[in-house]
């Protein structure tokens, strides 16, 4: 390491105290700084934080966004989500493969392109998508792919590149001058109460500051608000329990790390609606006599940034953060935000409260719950970013108006992240208690045979499932909702999920880091057309053992995509399965199984012919 | 009534589990009155002889032999049973399915420090089985019925599980039987 190096990596650890809390923070600079944290930047980090050099490393190998090897100037991640996928994800990664002639995981041999996977981008209204080093790519054909790396190839400049990827920048403040970005909001119905018509900032705090904290808390609880995030916890009795934790020190924490696939409606908030995120933020603040926010902000959202952290400056500068607030004495709240590293388990908050801390992002063991024993061990709530534009609406217009929208146990309205195979994808704000059908009408969905509700944790249902209620005590979601058309194999998805969760399991326990690796091995095996009856028996009841014996809420709901489909799908397992003959299991190949030796010994078998079957 | 057949047979194993259905001692005498042995390496027969009621497998696949013996005790047996970590994991054999095969055959016939093999050349004798790509474990080549785990079962497991069998009542196994610390 030059000395030049070795000084910009110490002078970053400065500037954040040298704070080992802030590892995280302090990889990700040396990561855009040097492309990767080789091996002696971890001995020096390890050795200026004073923390050992293992957990340096452990959090490099644990986040997607941080590498210990040099990659190629600019990195391509690929989108390889469900919805991704179907919409022809996998020709453009043959595009891709076949104008760099490098496989994905490898990098050019000049150092230029490296080809990567990345888990749901939030982008599955314009999938296929990919991330092109921090520019996120939408709507990318495989030929708009191929002329973009020989644009870069020819040029060898990353602005060409940008310029031809980016030719339209998207609608409303996509098209801003500090995010300038290609993505659309693709806002298709806006609803009375996140994309209500806007207000002034500052409204709903000047209520909030008109009343005492528990008066505040009161309010959220009579309009019966519950946690957008997707278990529904009601957030007024969060926050008490909150506040009424011992300490003087509390946390308020914006979740919006929106990793669950087929999710984007924290997205389209975050661009058109930051200031009621922040508003909802510092309301919280006040209610539970916080003095600091974070908002966890995904990695593949930092485009957002630039835009978030001048909203936050323009909200410091009208006295709505920073000491006093609104001339409210004693007030003091302010927020930062905090980057995430592409791990969608950081999205479960006591993940993200690990992350947060500069560890990897595991989840805790509860309890304590975060509201006793948070971040830095101090009582602390998690909120989803849409709860909090909810609070900031209620106080502004009263429990009142929120809870005549909706159902008396679901007030309020939902935000639905809709795509898949309908002619409208996007976001749709309904009111709680909207069934199914309905909804499937308002985007087109000409056939709809299976909707996948809540993403790959959620539940897939079938047409007989068409007139239930989207709410709490039905078919509850944090918001994906992803339409299949006929034809569409609900096994394949099944399995494709299941990979999904495979890869971003944190790999703490067994029932989660192995059972799931089990489940798609079998499912895998139904598909190439080995499966048998009791295969299905095994699925089940292995997936109800990972479900009730994992520790954190991804292991728990990580069967769900097995359960749902034999629940509601089971004829199209049947279709798959065959029938054993003399109980030789049709998934084992010999042929496949004595290759090897047969090539090394150059000999035939002598009890099996090629053709399988005894000699 | 006929006594039951019972058919035993060791593939990739050590003949521990087999040592251990002799552990049942003098409880020999007694399952001799419920059964007849067809092939096993107690008699010797080499050859399955006809329908056989329980079928008890020692050890994985490793090779195509295995594979075959295996295929013809499902033909035959009514019950087969996995018995020991061998069959059932694939055990201590399995640990050569982190090496790729040519090192395997390479330590084995070139290269290990006790060969000599003059001609330099991994034999091609039919004798001598061809390896499969990996150790399997028992039930991912055929459908087996129960797994007695154990490295090897006790004696008293495998009495307490045959005798069940054997006399048609439910298999009950305490944790003593089968708990290993
Ligand atoms: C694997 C996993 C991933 C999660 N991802 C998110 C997420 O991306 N955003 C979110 O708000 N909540 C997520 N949650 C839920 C959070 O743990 C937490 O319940 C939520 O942020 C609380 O906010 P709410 O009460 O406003 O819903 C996730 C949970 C699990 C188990
Ligand atoms: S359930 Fe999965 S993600 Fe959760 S702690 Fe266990 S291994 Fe980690
Ligand atoms: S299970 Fe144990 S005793 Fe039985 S064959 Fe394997 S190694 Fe030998």
């Amino acid at each position: 390491m030059s000395p030049e190096s070795a000084a910009f990596v110490t002078g970053v650890c400065e500037a954040l105290d040298n704070d080992p809390t802030r590892l995280l923070d302090i990889l990700l600079e040396v990561e855009a700084q040097f492309g990767h944290v080789g091996g002696e930047v971890m001995d020096l980090i390890a050795e200026t934080l004073k923390v050992p050099r293992v957990q340096v490393e452990g959090v490099v190998s644990f986040y997607a966004f941080l590498h210990s090897e040099p990659r190629g100037k600019v990195v391509i991640r690929l989108c390889n989500d469900v919805i991704d996928r179907l919409r022809g994800a996998d020709r453009v990664a043959e595009a891709l493969e076949d104008e760099l002639g490098i496989h994905f995981g490898e990098t050019t041999p000049d150092g230029l392109f490296s080809l990567e996977h990345a888990s749901c981008i939030g982008m599955t209204d314009q999938s296929p998508a990919a991330l092109v080093n921090d520019v996120v790519v939408p709507s990318l054909g495989s030929s708009k792919a191929r002329r973009g790396i020989q644009v870069l190839k020819e040029k060898g400049d990353f602005d060409e590149l940008q310029k031809l990827l980016i030719r339209d920048h998207g609608d409303g403040n996509n098209a801003h001058p500090l995010v300038r970005s290609a993505v659309r909001n693709n806002l298709r119905q806006p609803g009375a109460v996140i994309f209500g018509p806007k207000t002034k900032p500052g409204a709903a705090l000047e209520r909030a500051l008109a009343m005492s904290p528990a008066e505040v808390i009161r309010e959220l609880k009579t309009a019966r608000l519950r946690g957008r995030g997707g278990a529904g916890f009601p957030t007024g009795m969060k926050w008490e329990f909150t506040r009424a934790a011992g300490g003087d020190e509390r946390y308020l924490i914006c979740n919006a790390d929106e990793g669950e696939p087929g999710t984007f409606k924290d997205r389209v908030i975050l661009t058109e609606r930051p200031d009621l995120v922040f508003e909802g933020m510092t309301v919280g603040g006040y209610a539970l006599g916080a003095r600091q926010g974070i908002l966890y902000l995904r990695g593949e959202y930092a485009y957002l940034r630039p835009l978030l952290e001048h909203v936050l400056e323009e909200r410091r500068a009208s006295g709505l953060l920073g000491h006093d607030i609104q001339g409210k004495p004693g007030f003091d709240f302010d927020i930062r935000i905090q980057m995430g590293a592409g791990a969608y388990i950081c999205g479960e908050e006591t993940a993200l409260i690990s992350s947060m801390e500069g560890k990897r992002g595991d989840p805790k063991t509860r309890p304590p719950f975060p509201a006793q024993e948070g971040y830095l061990g101090k009582p602390t709530s998690v909120n989803n970013v849409e709860t909090l534009c909810c609070v900031a609406r209620i106080l502004e217009m009263g429990s009142g108006w929120f809870s005549s929208m909706g159902t008396p146990a679901s007030t309020g309205t939902k935000l639905l992240s809709i795509s898949g195979d309908c002619s409208r994808h996007g976001i749709y704000e309904v009111p709680f208690g909207i069934t199914l059908r309905e909804v499937l009408e308002m985007c087109f969905a000409d056939e709809p045979f299976a909707v996948q509700i809540g993403g790959p944790s959620g539940q897939m249902v079938g047409m007989e499932a068409f007139d239930r209620k989207i709410c709490f005590d039905d078919l509850a979601t944090g918001g994906a909702l992803m339409i299949l058309g006929a034809g569409r194999n609900v096994v394949e998805i099944a399995a494709e999920q299941l990979r999904f969760f495979v890869h971003e399991s944190c790999g703490y326990c067994t029932p989660c880091r192995v059972g799931n690796v089990l489940l798609l091995e079998r499912l895998e095996q139904i598909l190439a057309g080995n499966g048998e009856a009791a295969d299905l028996d095994y699925l089940e009841q292995l997936a109800r053992s990972v479900k009730t014996t994992s520790r954190c809420g991804l292991g728990q709901s990580s069967p769900r995509p097995v359960l749902s489909t034999l629940e509601n799908f089971r004829e199209e397992y049947e279709k798959l399965l065959i029938e054993p003959v003399d109980g030789q299991l049709a998934s084992f190949d010999i042929n496949t199984a004595l290759g090897p030796a047969k090539a090394l010994t150059g000999r035939d078998s002598v009890h099996f012919e090629q053709q399988g079957g005894e000699r | 009534m006929a006594k039951a057949k019972v058919a035993t047979t060791s593939l990739c194993g050590c003949f521990g589990c087999h040592m251990s259905l002799l552990d049942i001692d003098e409880r020999i005498l007694e399952l001799i009155e419920l059964v007849d042995f067809d092939r096993s390496p107690i008699n010797d027969f080499k050859e399955i002889q006809g329908p056989v009621d329980i079928g008890l497998i020692e050890g994985g696949c490793a090779n195509e032999e295995n594979v075959k013996v295996l295929q013809e005790f499902r033909r035959h047996c009514k019950v087969l049973i996995s018995v020991g970590d061998c069959a059932i994991n694939g055990g201590i054999p399995a640990m050569r399915n982190m090496v790729p095969l040519a090192e395997c055959y390479e330590e084995a016939f070139l290269k290990g420090p006790t060969v000599v093999n003059p001609s330099g050349k991994v034999p091609d004798d039919e004798e001598i089985p061809l390896l499969l790509d990996k150790v399997y474990p028992a039930h991912e080549v055929v459908k087996m019925d129960y797994h007695l785990p154990g490295c090897p079962p006790s004696a008293d497991t495998l009495w307490a599980a045959l005798t069940a069998l054997l006399t048609g009542k439910p298999v009950d196994l305490p944790y003593e039987l089968v708990k290993y610390d």
